[in-house]
């Protein structure tokens, strides 16, 4: 077993049990403290998969971002003098049963399928230069252990990925107008007068 | 067995599916959401280990850069909703939120 190995093991375990605890947790505010594990280990498997910026974007807007939102969420539609902030749950056999048909099912999709990997790619083989395309692989990895992905992505950002950008900022400028309408607090009538 | 390609969808798809039974069997809204938030992990795993497994591109690395962006938008308004509901129902519990209108 190399460190990659291990330290894939290790992450992998850390996303899986803490979502479990998230997910099977009473009390919503361990379910919420979890989730924070959880996007930690996820970003962790984003660094094993050379995807650097991707990382250190999914720790600053999940656990900076959205887990604050969520907190701030429990805090404001749970009483706080009433102690109960379990949440219950419904139908947990029946969904749990094809919840676990469906796990089945992903898993032999997953195993009987034969993924095409680079490394078994048909262009290696046949179509170009075998030496040719492992010299760019490693050129492509230097590249990417030199500098990161976030030179790459910034580049992609402005040239291929350029209208999809354009939209999402607009998306976003709508979520937060538009969010910021459905929570603000109703002018009292009294006061209006 | 050395980890590959295999092993990350394995564990994608096992958190897309903790995701949909707490989707699923969750009373309390928040809770929902937060299995939606494992569900996009979930697709956005698998997007980086085909753009790492798949060949020499970005492209699923770019795909999960805008499904980080659209959870983010996504998170906002739902908590909006969930907290408009609370005002009104006095409760977060979705089998109790049935009424489109006083």
């Amino acid at each position: 077993m190399t460190v990659f190995d291990s330290i894939f093991y290790i992450f992998a375990i850390i996303t899986l049990v803490s979502a479990m605890v998230t997910v099977f947790a009473k009390n919503i505010v361990y379910s919420a403290f979890a989730l924070l594990f959880t996007f930690f280990g996820v970003a962790g498997l984003y660094v094993l998969l050379n995807a650097d910026f991707l990382a250190i974007t999914q720790i600053l807007v999940y656990v900076g971002g959205i887990l604050i939102l969520m907190l701030f969420g429990v805090m404001l539609t749970n009483r706080v003098t009433n102690i109960d902030i379990r949440s219950g749950s419904a139908a947990r056999i029946p969904v749990g049963i094809v919840v676990l048909g469906l796990l089945v099912a992903l898993g032999m999709i997953i195993f009987q399928t034969h993924w095409i990997t680079y490394k078994d790619a048909p262009w290696t083989s046949s179509i170009w230069n075998k030496d040719a395309v492992s010299a760019s692989l490693t050129e492509f990895a230097k590249q990417q252990g030199s500098e990161g992905t976030a030179v790459t992505i910034g580049k992609l950002m402005m040239t291929d990925y350029l209208l999809p950008f354009e939209i999402v900022s607009v998306v976003l400028l709508i979520a937060l107008i538009g969010a910021a309408m459905i929570a603000r607090r109703e002018p009292d009538p009294v006061e209006e007068v | 067995m050395s980890v590959g390609l295999n092993h990350f969808l394995i564990v994608s798809a096992v958190l897309f599916v903790l995701g949909l039974f707490a989707m699923l069997t969750r009373k309390n809204a928040i809770a929902v959401l937060m299995g939606i938030e494992l569900i996009l992990n979930a697709a956005n795993i698998n997007f980086i280990a085909f753009s790492r497994y798949g060949g020499v591109n970005m492209g699923g690395q770019m795909s999960a850069i805008f499904v980080i962006v659209i959870a983010a938008a996504e998170a906002a308004v739902a908590l909006a909703i969930v907290i408009n509901i609370y005002k009104n129902f006095q409760s977060v519990n979705v089998s109790e939120v049935d009424k489109l209108r006083d």
